[in-house]
């Protein structure tokens, strides 16, 4: 049994939308069909967030509402959730809240973002707790302010998310959670025809079976990255496979030595359970894009993709994670290391899709450390990204897996370098400099607009000395970021 | 409204080490500026009330142009350029597959031009749509007209251009050396033999460095609506700060007289110089779509598109050759600014000049030679951005500050108090007398409640403590000039229409760019006519209105805008009062406008009432007011006259860490202290100010224009071009209005300009990163360029430590 169109609610109202262009974009379905033109296109790449609306999905029952960048939302999206944008939140000449507090705050100036300051504050006012400033910052993260300097707007934050709801939302929260549940079930949904269509499988069968019939399709999860495909790259893509829906793609489990989730697990979803292995993973998956890009981005689509410069590939490969592929009954399993080939190459088969994302945890003979550099800490593409897993034995270095994300073609592991550092002994630091002057040997970095190819080497190497420093010393060498651990004992 | 005058902002509670600024000490240099003379006591004026769109902002109910109704028939404008080349002969456009592409109705190249193919504000040099050459990668060749915005663009990719490209120039290094020409002559401020000065000086000091653009990145890009009027007439909405220079360039370009073409805006989402004259090719674009066609034109960049096409802030090669005797302070500064000014002049004149006026700040230099070259490169041409030239010159001034203290074993602050303008040594490079100079007593205000001496002490004994972390902490001063230095710019005009119920609708020459322009002029004309705020219905600008204007720019908006009002409404109340007079046989002089009455002793009458008798006697209620600045002179030949009304000063003090291994760096606090004269609107210009600054500190640490050797902008989205966001603000963060008597000068309500001043504030994080380098050597100034990205911090550490 399927259907041929997507269902969300819009306004206390269940919408059936047949999606006719698969590339249809949730801004362009707001702004041209529905004619709300509150929300804005400011960069139309995820990157400027004045187009922020807020998705409502039930998280255990419970309505739980996320922000989410319009521009690069596909339609496909946006089924089995609510969707509200800035046109909706006051009630007649009373302004919500978060507006009011805005107004009084002076938070707008030009008033072009502002509409997606609403919308991110207001789902940090349905957030349930009162956030400190820097739970404010990382909300705003992906919002550019370029009149205000930001001040009036954490002002306004601070004024109006007490952790306490108190909006119509709040009050109806039942309903909407019914009215979610009632849109929440396994029809597999396809619009449109054999050569051009939006599919949202339920069922893990009936994706399979589609993508090896359709190789040619494009898989979505987040979008956080095909979306730019259509907005700037402007190609066509005419078969679109939403992975979001089948639940298999959205498990998360642990084990005694291993955290396994599924590939279209979102970054907010994996956050709490990766940021358990070390606080520099949770540091990093704080600054990876955007409270926007997090909730709809997904680990499994940076994998995916092949991104010499994801932030997540360094981090897992210096774990040691493994993936797991499947095309129709068959599955496989490699180290994800051996799945990036070259630049823009990855080890998949046509029809063949990431499946599951198997992560050892730690020992309690091993120490991590990642660290991520970029022109603007939050919201930036990393220049170098490293990873380091080192084994230890008594206070030597037993082995390493060290790995770098904007130093090669593809994220990769330092091999002749975890080679120098086995048997170092950490608390001779003089020893060091040898070990860490090879990754000029492991790497030969490009310059581009992030960094020279200099600095790149520079600074991977400058990581490697700061993560032995922490490792001997634990005391505190990063300018952001939670405290660090203790030295290794 | 609001009730009392938000004059403090701060992010944070003052923690125990600042001191309160009750007493302020005394400045240590008195100016001889006479005190403004005292106002009467503002009711609307002064007070901090909201941005008369913040509750539609908050609402996404206030319309930008892409969210006006679209008229039937609309049609869409997409550009289309040639994906390689910069500089070079057009050798073929095939537009083949565009025109077959679905949706497009109209190819447009520089052949459907019936007029003059050029939208330069000044000499020229600027093709709406290239003709035979390009000049710069990314200039517009042709423009598809489709029936959506996605078919336009789609089509406007599949343009087959064939250029016969040479290696373009495309930096100001390079265009020294290949350029055959220069953009504009070359220009110089001197005084006295430098020279001599130099050549016999005791402790001199050669310096170079770079300042790098800044992308404007108002986060409305460019948009243009064309709607056809009947008999060759045409409406055209643009997001423009200067709707007369619109108006003219769509007219020339149609080859029509100014008068059949109308421009208007209700307001812009950001513009900071960005849509002062380069709004004006999408506004063609759309215009000649619509001239062709028939039918409404709408041109709305994309966000690469529009960083790709449009200029940036210039940036520089600054070099110098600087004498200063024992005690710090400057004898002679031979300073050479080498600015790349891209493919044409645009604004380059203005804009360079400024450079000169502010290439001394706040201090005096005896003898001096300020040379200014403007370079041609093969690279869009670079425009107005917020402060006009001013910053790269105030960064220039405040670096010369860091290295002469620096080499003289001294703080910082004290040389630059060394070499503040005072007794004597008061005249600037370009023979301006500086008055009213609050500096002496704004820096000392700042030094105290921020704490400046103790906290330098405390940085030092953490920088002994920490080896890889490094702390930093600097106080600069700005001082800023007011006026436009093309003064046949400094003038306005307003409409202020009175209804015979007492309602007003205003209208000025003055564009609403989220500056808070609008409200400021509703604010004095409320204040004039003794009515709450809400009466006054602000309307958007057009040139059908108000014509012949200035551009939205030189921070001048309130001061132009807010007199040419006043003037209106001065008339309106004028024609009012002798109504009221005569009918009640009471002497002007005893009238009062006040609270939504008219009252003279015992009588009153409401605003209303009365605006309905003067319509009955016969007497309009509607008038138009016009301002010039007066005062100002300016030889540019000569290079010495008054080109500026008055200057607006402030301070910042800016405290840094800096991560030594990576270059990472992080503001920690700020704390500013700026003088907005008597401040029109506290909330208003304290927005203004925090957001000066932040913007002002993007330029310097992250936003980083990155060209290759194509000359192809290889940072054209916010993905690779990073401006600052909430995190990048100092958690702690205390700006402060210096209270004054208010401006010197007589200016509306004797105010001061606020718009452009405080972007230079942020200089102090610049030259904190750069004193805490300098710490770090042994004597070797920093090679720090701007922006103070975290490679070029780390390229610094290296050249001290090496």
């Amino acid at each position: 049994m399927s259907a041929d169109a997507i269902r969300f609610l819009r306004r206390g109202e269940v919408i059936t939308y047949r999606v006719s262009n698969p590339m249809q974009t949730v801004l362009d379905y707001l702004r041209l069909e529905e004619r709300s033109r509150g929300t804005k296109e400011g960069c139309n790449e995820g990157d400027c967030g004045a187009c922020t609306v807020a998705l409502g999905r039930l998280v255990d029952g419970r309505v739980v509402y996320e922000p989410a960048n319009a521009c690069i939302l596909l339609m496909g999206h946006l089924h089995g959730r609510e969707l509200v944008t800035v046109d909706d939140l006051a009630q007649g000449d009373r302004l919500h809240p978060v507006q009011q507090a805005m107004v009084d705050e002076h938070g707008s100036q030009c008033g072009f973002c502002t509409p997606g300051f609403v919308m991110s504050l207001w789902t940090l006012h349905h957030a349930g707790r009162k956030p400190d400033r820097q739970a404010i910052v990382d909300q705003l993260a992906g919002n550019l302010c370029r009149c205000t300097g930001y001040r009036p707007i954490i002002a306004a934050a601070e004024k109006s998310c007490t952790g306490e709801a108190s909006d119509a939302w709040a009050t109806l929260s039942r309903e909407i959670g019914v009215q979610l549940a009632m849109l929440d079930d396994e029809t597999d949904i396809l619009c449109g025809r054999p050569d051009s269509f939006v599919a949202l499988p339920a069922k893990a069968d009936t994706l399979l079976d589609l993508y090896s019939r359709n190789p040619d399709a494009t898989i979505v999860a987040g979008a956080t990255d095909v979306g730019l495909w259509i907005t700037k790259q402007l190609r066509s893509l005419p078969k679109i496979i939403h992975t979001g829906r089948v639940k298999a793609l959205h498990a998360v489990s642990e084990r005694t030595a291993t955290i396994s989730i599924g590939a279209a697990v979102t970054y907010a979803e994996a956050e709490k359970l990766l940021g358990s292995i070390s606080v520099d993973i949770a540091e990093v998956l704080r600054r990876i894009g955007s409270k926007q890009v997090r909730t709809s981005g997904t680990v499994g689509g940076n994998i995916a993709n092949g991104s010499p410069i994801g932030d997540m590939p360094p981090i897992l490969i210096a774990l040691g994670a493994r993936i797991n592929l499947r095309k129709l009954a068959d599955q496989r399993i490699i180290e994800l290391e051996d799945y990036f080939l070259d630049y823009g190459k990855q080890d998949r088969l046509a029809g063949e899709l990431l499946w599951r994302i198997d992560i050892p945890k730690l020992n309690s003979n091993e120490r991590f450390f990642a660290h991520k550099i970029s022109k603007r800490f939050d919201q930036d593409i990393s220049s170098v990204m490293a990873a380091f897993k080192f084994i230890m034995a008594g206070r030597t270095i037993g082995g390493a897996r060290l790995a770098f994300g904007g130093m090669a073609a593809t994220p990769r592991r330092a091999r002749e370098t975890e080679a120098a550092l086995i048997g170092l002994k950490i608390d001779a630091p003089e020893t060091w400099d040898q070990a860490i002057a090879t990754l000029a040997k492991d790497f030969t970095p490009l310059s581009d607009m992030r960094a020279s190819s200099h600095y790149r080497m520079e600074t991977a190497q400058a990581l490697l000395r700061k993560a032995l420093e922490e490792l001997v010393y634990g005391h505190e060498v990063r300018l952001v970021g939670p405290p660090r651990k203790e030295a290794w004992a | 409204m609001s009730k009392k005058p938000a004059v403090i902002a701060k992010s944070k509670p003052a923690p125990k080490s600042v001191a309160k600024p009750k007493e302020q000490p005394k400045p240590a240099v008195k100016e001889k500026a006479p005190a403004a003379p005292a106002l009467p006591e503002t009711v609307v004026v002064g007070q901090p009330h909201r941005h008369d769109s913040a509750a539609l902002h908050v609402r996404g109910a206030a319309a930008y142009i892409d969210d006006l109704r679209e008229p039937e028939g609309l049609l869409h404008v997409a550009p289309g350029y040639a994906r390689e080349g910069a500089r070079g002969t057009i050798l073929s456009i095939d537009l083949s597959e565009v025109e077959k592409a679905p949706g497009v109705v109209r190819v447009l190249t520089a052949k459907d031009i019936p007029g003059q193919n050029d939208c330069s504000p000044s000499i020229g040099g600027d093709p709406i749509l290239a003709d035979g050459e390009i000049i710069f990668h990314g200039q517009v060749i042709f423009a598809v007209v489709a029936k959506t915005r996605d078919q336009a663009r789609r089509a406007a990719r599949l343009g087959k251009i064939r250029i016969s490209a040479r290696k373009p120039v495309v930096t100001a290094d390079d265009a020294v050396i290949r350029s055959s020409d220069d953009v504009l002559p070359e220009y110089t401020f001197t005084r006295g033999d430098v020279a001599d000065v130099i050549a016999k000086s005791g402790s001199m000091l050669v310096d170079s460095f770079l300042i790098g653009g800044q992308e404007h990145f108002y986060l409305e890009g460019q948009i243009a609506l064309a709607l056809p009027d009947d008999n060759g007439g045409m409406l055209v909405h643009s997001s423009t700060q200067h709707p007369t220079e619109t108006q003219h360039n769509v007219a020339r370009m149609l080859g029509v007289p100014d008068g059949n073409i109308t421009a208007e805006c209700r307001r812009m989402g950001g513009g900071f110089g960005g849509k002062e004259s380069q709004a004006s090719q999408w506004a063609c674009l759309a215009a000649l779509a619509s001239h062709h066609t028939g039918q409404p034109a709408k041109c709305r960049l994309d966000r690469d598109d529009d960083m790709i096409m449009t200029g940036k802030r210039h940036d520089f090669r600054v070099t110098t050759e600087t004498a200063y005797d024992s005690t710090g302070r400057i004898t002679g500064v031979n300073v050479e600014f080498l600015s790349r000014c891209g493919c044409s002049a645009d604004l380059s004149q203005g804009v360079n000049d400024r450079t000169m006026f502010h290439a001394d700040n706040a201090y005096y230099y005896p003898a001096l030679r300020i040379h200014s070259r403007r370079l041609r490169t093969d690279t869009v041409s670079n425009t107005a951005f917020r402060g006009f030239g001013g910053p790269q010159g105030v960064l220039f001034a405040e670096r010369l500050m860091e290295i002469i203290a620096f080499k003289s074993g001294k703080d910082p602050l004290d040389i630059r108090k060394r070499n503040l303008y005072g007794k004597n040594r008061d005249i600037t490079p370009y023979g301006q007398v500086v008055t009213g100079n609050l500096l002496p007593e704004v820096i000392a205000q700042l030094e105290e409640s921020a704490d400046y001496r103790a906290r330098r002490e405390a940085i030092a004994a953490f920088n002994a403590e920490n080896r890889i972390f490094k702390k930093g902490i600097s106080l600069t001063p700005v001082k800023f000039g007011i006026s436009f230095t093309l003064t046949h710019m400094n003038q306005a005009g307003a409409l202020v229409n009175v209804y015979a119920d007492g309602s007003v609708q205003i209208n000025h020459g003055g564009t609403e760019m989220g500056q808070g322009l609008y409200t400021k002029v509703a604010q004095v004309v409320a204040e004039v006519f003794g009515i709450s705020l809400e009466l006054v219905r602000i309307t958007a600008t057009t040139t059908g209105k108000v014509p012949n204007t200035s551009p939205t720019a030189a921070s001048s908006g309130a001061d132009l805008n807010g007199m040419a009002a006043k003037r209106a409404a001065e008339q309106v109340k004028d024609n009012i009062s002798n109504v009221v007079c005569r009918d009640w046989k009471v002497p002007k002089s005893s009238l009062v406008f006040k609270d939504g009455q008219i009252i003279s002793g015992e009588r009153s009458m409401s605003f209303g009432d009365a605006c309905k008798r003067t319509t009955q006697a016969r007497l309009p209620i509607s008038a138009t007011g016009f301002y010039a600045t007066p005062e100002i002179t300016w030889d540019r030949v000569k290079a010495t006259g008054r080109p500026f009304l008055y200057y607006a000063y402030g301070a910042a003090c800016s405290e840094v860490t800096i991560d030594t291994m990576t270059g990472e760096m992080r503001v920690d606090r700020a704390d500013i202290l700026h003088d907005a004269g008597k401040s029109l609107n506290p909330a208003i210009d304290i927005g203004q100010i925090e957001g000066g600054y932040i913007q002002g500190m993007g330029w310097l640490t992250t936003e980083e224009l990155v060209y290759d050797g194509e000359g192809r902008l290889r940072t054209h989205a916010p993905s690779t071009y990073k401006i600052p966001c909430a995190s990048d603000t100092p958690a702690d963060f205390r700006v402060a209005l210096f209270e004054s008597q208010g401006n010197i000068e007589d200016t509306i309500f004797r105010s001061k300009a606020v718009g452009e001043p405080p972007v230079m504030l942020a200089t102090s994080v610049w030259t904190a990163i750069f004193s805490t380098i300098a710490g770090l050597g042994q004597g070797a100034i920093p090679a720090l360029d701007a922006p103070a990205t975290p490679e070029a911090i780390m390229h610094a550490i290296k050249s001290v430590r090496a």
